[in-house]
C-alpha cells in the first residue's frame, strides 16, 4: 500500500505521543477549570449575600412594612404583592399556553400559519423583557396602542395590569413546554382512542393531556419562577416601589419581590444594602422551593400515571 | 330496539341531534384552542405597533439623523440632545466585554461536559449550572455594586457605577447560555465521528478540537449570538451596576448607561405621557427591539445554513 504513496514513509511518521497527551492534559485541565468559574461565581455569590442579609432574617423583616428605617423595613407588601402576581400570571398563562400547545400539536394543519406561529414564538422567547413592559404599559395600564383614544381606559397601575404583562412574557415558555409534553405522549395511544370512536377533543382530554399534565405542570412552574424574579417590566408598568399595603384585589397597586429589592440596593445607605441581601435570601428561597416542588410534582404525578 | 331506529333515522332522530351538537362543540374547541396560539401573534403585532406608532411620533419630531448620528444623549435636561450612540455605545461595551467571559468560560464548559465528564458527574454540574441562568438579574446587579466593584477596585479605581462590574456578573449569567446551547450542539455530533477520528490514532484531544467542535460549529456560534442577544437586552443588573452616565468611552471603570438603563430610569421619573421626553423610551425601545431581532433572527440562520446534515 504504501509503494502507491511514495513521500510517505515509515519514517515522516513521527507519532510524538507524549507531547499530545500533555497537551490534551492540559486541555482538559483548562476545560475543568472552566466549569469550576461558573460554580464558584455561584458559590462565592450565594455565600456573599448571606453573609450581608443574615443580620435582617427575622419574622419581623417578613411581617413589616417598607419604612425610611432600615430596622424597621421589611417585606410584607412585596411578598404579598409577588403571590398575588404569581397567581395572576398563573391563570392567564396557564390556559392560554396549554391551549397554544394543543392547538399546534393536535389541531394545526401543515400549512403556511402554523409555522408562521411557531417561529413567532421562538422569536418571542428571545425579546428582551423590558419591551413587554413597555407593551403592558401602552395595553394594560393606558388601554391604548398610542394613538386615537383609550379603550376603556385601561387597569391602572394595578395586579392585574402586571399580571397579564407577566402572562404574555412567560406565554412562549409555557407552550414550547406543553407541546415538549404533548410530542412525548404516544401515537398508539391517540390511534386507539379514535380506533373505539372518540373525536379529536374527547382523546386530547381524556388521554393525551392526562399523560402530557406532569411534564405541561413542570414547565409552567420553572416559567413562573422565571416571572417571579423579573423585575423590569414590571418597573416599566409603574407597580410602585413604596407600598405599605397589602393588595385586597387585581385592581389594587402594588410592589414585588424584585422591586423591593431594587428599590433598597438603588440607597445610598449601606444598612438598605442589607435589608437588599435579605430581601434577596427570602426571593431565592422562594425560587428555590418552587423548583423543587416542580421537581417533586413531575416525579409525583410521573409514577401516577404509569410513564 | 328504538335506539336501533333512531341510530338508523332521519335528521330528525335523538342520535343525529346529538352528533350534529357533537360536531358543533368539536368546531367551537377547535376555535378556542386557535385563539390561544393566535394570542402570540397578537403579542407580537401588539410590540411592533406600538413601538413603531410612539417612534413614529418621536421621529416626527427628531430627525432620525440625529437620533442615529448624535454623540451627546441629554433629553431629560433643559439643553435637549437626542443622540443615541452613547446608550448603544453603553450597550456593546458591556455586551462585548460580557462576551469576553462567556464565549471562552461557556465553550470549555460546554467541551468538558459534553466530551470528558462522566455521566454522573455530567447529571450534577449541568443543574447548578442552570442555577446561574435562574437567578434573578437584579440579585446579580445587586452583587455587581457590593462584591464585584470593591474588587476591582483592588486593582484599578472604578466609579462607583461603573460598565466593568456589570460587563462581569452579565458575562457570568450567559455562562449557562452559552454552555447548554453548545453542549446540545456537540452532542448532536454523531459517535461515528469519534470513532472514526480515535482509529486513525488522534488522541481526545484533537477529536475533540479538529473533528467534534467543527462539526458543531454552526450550533455553538448561534449560542455565542444568543448570548450577545441576551447581554444586549438585560436590563437591571446594568442598570444598577453601570449607572446612569449616557458616555461615549471605552472606558470600563467609568460609570455609562445602556439602552435598556434609560428605559428604566424615565419610567421611574415622573416624565408626563405624550411628551417627547417620555417618547425616546420608545424610540429607544424600537432601536433595541430591532437589534436583538436581527442578532436571533442571524443565530437561527446560522444554524439553519450552516448546520451539517447527519444520518
Amino acid at each position: 500500500m504504501a509503494a502507491g504513496h511514495p513521500t510517505v514513509t515509515r519514517d515522516s511518521y513521527v507519532p510524538r505521543l507524549s507531547f499530545r497527551q500533555t497537551v490534551g492534559t492540559g486541555f482538559l485541565a483548562l476545560c475543568m477549570a472552566g466549569t469550576m468559574v461558573g460554580i464558584v461565581f455561584l458559590a462565592v455569590l450565594l455565600t456573599d449575600v448571606w453573609r450581608d442579609g443574615v443580620g435582617f432574617l427575622r419574622w419581623e423583616f417578613l411581617e413589616a412594612f417598607p419604612s425610611r428605617f432600615p430596622e424597621r423595613a421589611g417585606f410584607q407588601s412585596a411578598l404579598w404583592g409577588s403571590l398575588w402576581l404569581i397567581a395572576t400570571t398563573a391563570m392567564l398563562a396557564f390556559p392560554i399556553g396549554v391551549g397554544a400547545a394543543i392547538y399546534l400539536e393536535e389541531y394545526a394543519p401543515r400549512n403556511f400559519v402554523t409555522r408562521a406561529i411557531q417561529i413567532n414564538i421562538s422569536n418571542l422567547a428571545g425579546v428582551p423583557s423590558i419591551v413587554f413592559g413597555l407593551l403592558g404599559l401602552q395595553i394594560f395600564v393606558r388601554g391604548t396602542i398610542g394613538i386615537g383614544p383609550s379603550v376603556g381606559g385601561g387597569f391602572g397601575r394595578s395586579i392585574i395590569a402586571g399580571g397579564a404583562t407577566m402572562a404574555l412574557l412567560i406565554l412562549p415558555i409555557v407552550i414550547v413546554a406543553a407541546q415538549e409534553a404533548i410530542k412525548a405522549v404516544p401515537p398508539s395511544l391517540r390511534e386507539a382512542s379514535y380506533g373505539v370512536g372518540a373525536t379529536r377533543w374527547q382523546t386530547v382530554w381524556h388521554h393525551v393531556l392526562p399523560q402530557a399534565f406532569p411534564g405541561i405542570l413542570t414547565g409552567t412552574i420553572l416559567a413562573l419562577s422565571r416571572a417571579i424574579g423579573e423585575t423590569a417590566p414590571l418597573i416599566m408598568i409603574g407597580a410602585l416601589t413604596f407600598v405599605a399595603f397589602r393588595p385586597e384585589d387585581l385592581l389594587d397597586p402594588f410592589t414585588v419581590m424584585p422591586i423591593q429589592i431594587y428599590n433598597w440596593v438603588s440607597r445610598p445607605q449601606a444598612d438598605f444594602h442589607d435589608l437588599a441581601a435579605t430581601g434577596i435570601i427570602v426571593l431565592l428561597f422562594v425560587l428555590l422551593s418552587m423548583n423543587a416542588l416542580a421537581v417533586f410534582l413531575r416525579q409525583w404525578t410521573g409514577r401516577r400515571y404509569g410513564r | 330496539m328504538a335506539a336501533e331506529s333512531a341510530a338508523t333515522g332521519g335528521p330528525q332522530s335523538a342520535l343525529f341531534q346529538r352528533r350534529r351538537g357533537r360536531q358543533l362543540f368539536e368546531q367551537a374547541i377547535g376555535w378556542v384552542l386557535f385563539l390561544c396560539a393566535a394570542v402570540t401573534v397578537l403579542t407580537t403585532v401588539g410590540i411592533v405597533l406600538i413601538l413603531v406608532i410612539e417612534g413614529l411620533q418621536f421621529f416626527g419630531d427628531v430627525s432620525p439623523w440625529e437620533f442615529f448620528t448624535g454623540t451627546k444623549w441629554t433629553p431629560l435636561y433643559t439643553n435637549q440632545a437626542f443622540g443615541v450612540l452613547p446608550l448603544i455605545g453603553g450597550t456593546l461595551m458591556v455586551a462585548i466585554g460580557a462576551a469576553f467571559i462567556s464565549v471562552p468560560v461557556g465553550s470549555v464548559t460546554a467541551i468538558y461536559l459534553s466530551e470528558f465528564a462522566s455521566p454522573n458527574v455530567r447529571a450534577v454540574l449541568k443543574p447548578i449550572l442552570e442555577i446561574l441562568a435562574g437567578i434573578p438579574t437584579v440579585v446579580y446587579g445587586y452583587f455587581a455594586l457590593t462584591a464585584v466593584t470593591p474588587f476591582i477596585g483592588n486593582f484599578a479605581e472604578p466609579t462607583i457605577f461603573n460598565a466593568a462590574s456589570a460587563m462581569v456578573v452579565v458575562g457570568i449569567m450567559t455562562i449557562p447560555m452559552v454552555s447548554s446551547l453548545s453542549d446540545d450542539a456537540l452532542h448532536a455530533v454523531p459517535q461515528d465521528l469519534r470513532d472514526a477520528a480515535y482509529a486513525v490514532g488522534s488522541t481526545r484531544f484533537e477529536v475533540t478540537t479538529r473533528v467534534v467542535y467543527p462539526a458543531a460549529l454552526s450550533g455553538v456560534i448561534a449560542s455565542y449570538i444568543l448570548a450577545a442577544s441576551r447581554a444586549v437586552g438585560e436590563t437591571m443588573a446594568v442598570t444598577i451596576a453601570a449607572g446612569s452616565t449616557p458616555n461615549l468611552t471605552w472606558n470600563p471603570l467609568e460609570s455609562i448607561q445602556t439602552m435598556t438603563a434609560f428605559i428604566v430610569q424615565v419610567s421611574l421619573g415622573d416624565t408626563p405621557h405624550g411628551t417627547i421626553e417620555f417618547r425616546t423610551i420608545f424610540a429607544v425601545a424600537l432601536t433595541l427591539f430591532v437589534m436583538t431581532l436581527v442578532m436571533n433572527v442571524i443565530a437561527a440562520r446560522v444554524t439553519a445554513r450552516f448546520r451539517e446534515v447527519y444520518d
